[in-house]
């Protein structure tokens, strides 16, 4: 199963860097990794999504804490949470397709954010389903680029991972 | 622009040092700290990134440094100065090559749960990341087999990075901690201040176990028919071989220990059934298989041990003591998962299993241990007594015999390991020293310097075999220049044994490399080092060269025994059989 898992880590050099060979080492894998400070700058925040059965999601949980930096995790999945993303999208917007680009932007709530004659750049924030859905919405070969954030999340309610 | 002596930074500046009197040099602050850590000693080997500390450690007598002659020695010896203590072993090397020749020994450690603390060496701050002389990325190649590491930038920082190092290194899960120093944070001044406490908010190892688990695993080890507890390395990790030598006692149940945990539990003692695993005895193999109730405490249920998972203890409920969380349901499904330091949970162990009006079954008991004597009765370590050639195993109960099961006994990685862990019967913990999980052949030498650093008034053997003490065979030199009067018992079967083995069962004998080709003369190659060498090739010789040996009580003698060339480790469960699969003869 898809899990999202939020860390908070000491702020220290490297610690990316931990992580990110926890994974490589051990076979893991990573769908998506972000990584920023948070309003107390010596965290940092981690938010990676990785698959996997309950057994390897248990110990990729285990091995994350016993990382001496991580303060802290919490997987979203264990109650209600929101997930989100987002991406901004360069789309060829030339003659008749220009108005439907719009419209599909529109519908998915997209905000257009650059523009040039033929050219219209995107931001559409969401589930990572829903950035699916909109490349997958949009004509191929009218794709310029496209480049997504990363998944972040928090949980809903009165959970909270913080120290 | 970097200040221009950082290019000259092998040269040493010592002369445009600014003093003020309160402050202390990072070189200054490195002994000052470890001296506050209770430090005795070091194991190192200098270079130009660690000149400065070298200078430091040179004027003071407080610390004293051990010079190997080969960096991959000084973490060995470090770590047997561990295993046999119980204390941090503390290593310091140079860096670029020095700190690479070191990662052996860190992964030895890392494998095994032992702490250490490792000192590299630096470039200058400065020129970090500039493909400087000897710059190699410490922290980036250790981080895989460290429990943790810090590169320290900042002078000011230094005494308390020291200080988080041998925290994280001996609590909870023991393990290797690296601290990267460059060369100018040895050279900057700081005010010196070691905190003797500390705490981090990101790390807090367990000090207790559940209660309520604690209970339910009684209740369950009570309710047993066919118990048996599986014990290993953390046993010894902990210093918690009485408590578990008093509940053992105290149910009457069989014990088997892992090749790490020999010694927790004394292994003349009847309810011992030995090893277990790969190369373990039947009785301890079988009593895992059969087995209804399965206790495995500060033992991590590695693949040498369990065979075929899904062929492991079959019918057994587990309980599982383990400091690590990671450790627990890992390889095996626990049903009663306890997270805390063995020590701490034995101790209340015992408290409820005394309170407990429940005994033990009786007679589930009996007819338990009626099948395991029948086991037993095997005799599944059994060699050929009359062989005209000298056995490897009759070396090891000879070995046994003349040292009174006393001895510190450190082992490389082979056959001979196999051998010494199933002969040398081991009845206290810390005496039998080696390497489990990482399998480094060249551990046992700088081991056992290491060991009689640590106990200079105690006989440390070192078994190995005629491939492995060539891995850091230098270290005779060492040897020699501390008078260290170790006993090597060279197992010289002319063979790779452990490869040859494998290639023998499951390679139709083709023996690839397994060969071992111009030996050199080891008799005249001990006397060159200074030492004594003895060359034994008579069954009949072996009794009497042990005793001659083992009288000299300030020299290191190195026996080369010439064994049997063919003989096997028996019994064997080969890669993916179950518990109950086992090769015999
Ligand atoms: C050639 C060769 C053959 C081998 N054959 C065998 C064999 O036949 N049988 C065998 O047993 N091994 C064998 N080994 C060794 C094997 O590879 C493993 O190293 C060994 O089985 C692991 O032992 P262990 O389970 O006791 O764990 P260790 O590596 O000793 O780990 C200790 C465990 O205890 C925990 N722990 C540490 N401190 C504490 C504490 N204070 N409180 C609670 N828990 C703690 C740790 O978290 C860890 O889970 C062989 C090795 C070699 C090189
Ligand atoms: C550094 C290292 N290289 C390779 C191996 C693989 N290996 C395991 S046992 C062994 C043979 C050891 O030979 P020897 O020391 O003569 O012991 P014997 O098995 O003959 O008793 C080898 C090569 C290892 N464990 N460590
Ligand atoms: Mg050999």
């Amino acid at each position: 199963m898809r899990h999202i898992i939020s860390i908070l880590m000491e702020n220290e050099a490297g610690a990316l860097s931990r992580v990110a060979g926890l994974f490589s080492a051990r076979g893991y894998n990573i769908e998506s990794l972000t990584v920023a400070a948070t309003e107390d700058e010596s965290l940092s925040r981690m938010t990676l999504v990785t698959r996997g059965t309950d057994e390897v999601i248990e110990q990729i949980t285990k091995q994350l804490n016993k990382l001496i930096d991580v303060v802290k995790l919490m997987d979203m999945h264990e109650g209600p949470h929101i997930e989100r993303e987002m991406m901004l999208i360069k789309v060829r917007a030339a003659g008749p397709a220009r108005e439907e680009v719009k419209r599909l932007a529109d519908i998915f709530r997209g905000r257009i954010i650059d523009v040039s004659d033929t050219i219209y750049t995107i931001e559409v924030t969401g589930t990572s389903e829903k950035l699916d859905a909109f490349v997958g919405a949009i004509t191929r070969t009218d794709i310029i680029e496209v480049v997504r954030s990363g998944v972040t999340g928090i949980a809903r309610g009165e959970r909270a991972l913080h120290l | 622009m970097p200040d221009i002596r950082a290019f000259f930074w092998f040269f040493d500046f010592a002369g445009t040092r600014e003093t003020k009197q309160v402050e202390l040099t990072g070189a200054e602050i490195f002994v000052r700290s470890l001296v506050e850590q209770g430090i005795e000693r070091v194991f190192g080997y200098p270079g130009g990134a660690v000149l400065p500390i070298y200078d430091a450690l040179f004027q003071q007598d407080e610390l004293q440094h051990v010079l190997v002659r080969h960096e991959q020695a000084a973490t060995h010896a470090a770590d047997g100065y561990a295993r046999s203590t119980g204390r941090p072993g503390v290593v310091l090397v140079t860096s670029g090559p020095g700190a690479t020749n070191a990662v052996t020994g860190i992964a030895t450690a890392y494998m095994d749960s032992i702490p250490l603390v490792v000192f590299t060496g630096q470039v200058p701050t400065a020129l970090i990341g500039n493909d400087a002389f000897q710059e190699v990325d410490s922290v980036g190649i250790t981080r895989p087999c460290v429990k943790h590491n810090f590169l320290v930038k900042d002078v000011n920082d230094l005494a308390v990075t020291i200080r988080k190092a041998f925290y994280v290194a001996m609590t909870g899960r023991p393990g290797p901690v690296v601290v990267d120093i460059p060369k100018d944070v040895a050279t900057a001044r700081a005010e010196f201040h070691y905190p003797r406490r500390i705490s981090m908010r990101s790390y807090n190892p367990v000090t207790k176990g559940h209660p309520r688990q604690i209970k339910k695993a009684v209740e369950l080890m009570l309710s047993a028919k066919r118990p048996m507890l599986y014990t290993g390395g953390g046993v010894i990790l902990a210093n918690a071989s009485s408590q578990l030598t008093e509940m053992t006692k105290l149910l009457g149940y069989p014990i088997t220990n892992t090749l790490m945990g020999l010694g927790a539990f004394p292994a003349t003692h009847r309810q011992n059934l030995g090893m277990l695993g790969m190369h373990g005895t039947y009785e301890a193999n079988m009593g895992m298989h059969n087995c209804d109730v399965l206790v495995a405490i500060g033992a991590r249920f590695d693949d040498r041990v369990t065979g075929n998972v899904d062929k492991f203890c079959p019918t057994a409920t587990v309980i599982h003591v383990d400091i690590d969380p990671a450790s627990i349901s890992k390889n095996v499904k626990v049903d009663v998962p306890i997270v805390g330091p063995v020590d701490q949970v034995l101790k209340e162990m015992l408290k409820v299993l005394k309170e407990s009006k429940k005994k033990p079954d009786a007679d589930a008991q009996k007819a338990w241990w009626k099948q395991i004597e029948e086991w037993r009765d095997m005799d599944c370590l059994k060699y050929d007594h009359d062989s005209d050639l000298i056995k490897p195993q009759f070396v090891l109960e000879k070995l046994y015999e003349v040292t009174k099961g006393k001895a510190f006994v450190t082992s490389d990685v082979g056959q001979h390991q196999m051998w010494a862990a199933q002969f040398y019967k081991f009845d206290k913990p810390n005496r039998w020293i080696n390497s489990g999980g990482l399998g480094t052949m060249g551990f046992g030498l700088p081991a056992a310097m290491g060991v009689q650093f640590a106990h200079p008034k105690e006989t440390v053997a070192c078994i190995t075999g005629e491939g492995s003490i060539q891995m850091c065979i230098q270290e005779l030199s060492t040897c020699r220049q501390y008078g260290l009067p170790l006993k090597i018992i060279n197992l010289n079967n002319g063979y790779l044994g452990m490869v040859r083995q494998w290639q023998q069962f499951f390679y139709d004998g083709r023996y690839a490399m397994s060969y071992m080709e111009s030996l050199p003369d080891f008799v005249r190659l001990a006397e060159s080092y200074g030492h004594v060498g003895m060359q034994i090739t008579k069954p009949g010789d072996v009794e009497p060269a042990l005793k001659e040996a083992f009288k000299m009580k300030d020299r290191l003698v190195f026996m080369d025994f010439l064994t049997d060339k063919s003989e096997n480790v028996y019994p064997m469960i080969p890669a993916g059989a179950g518990q109950n699969e086992m090769i015999l003869v």
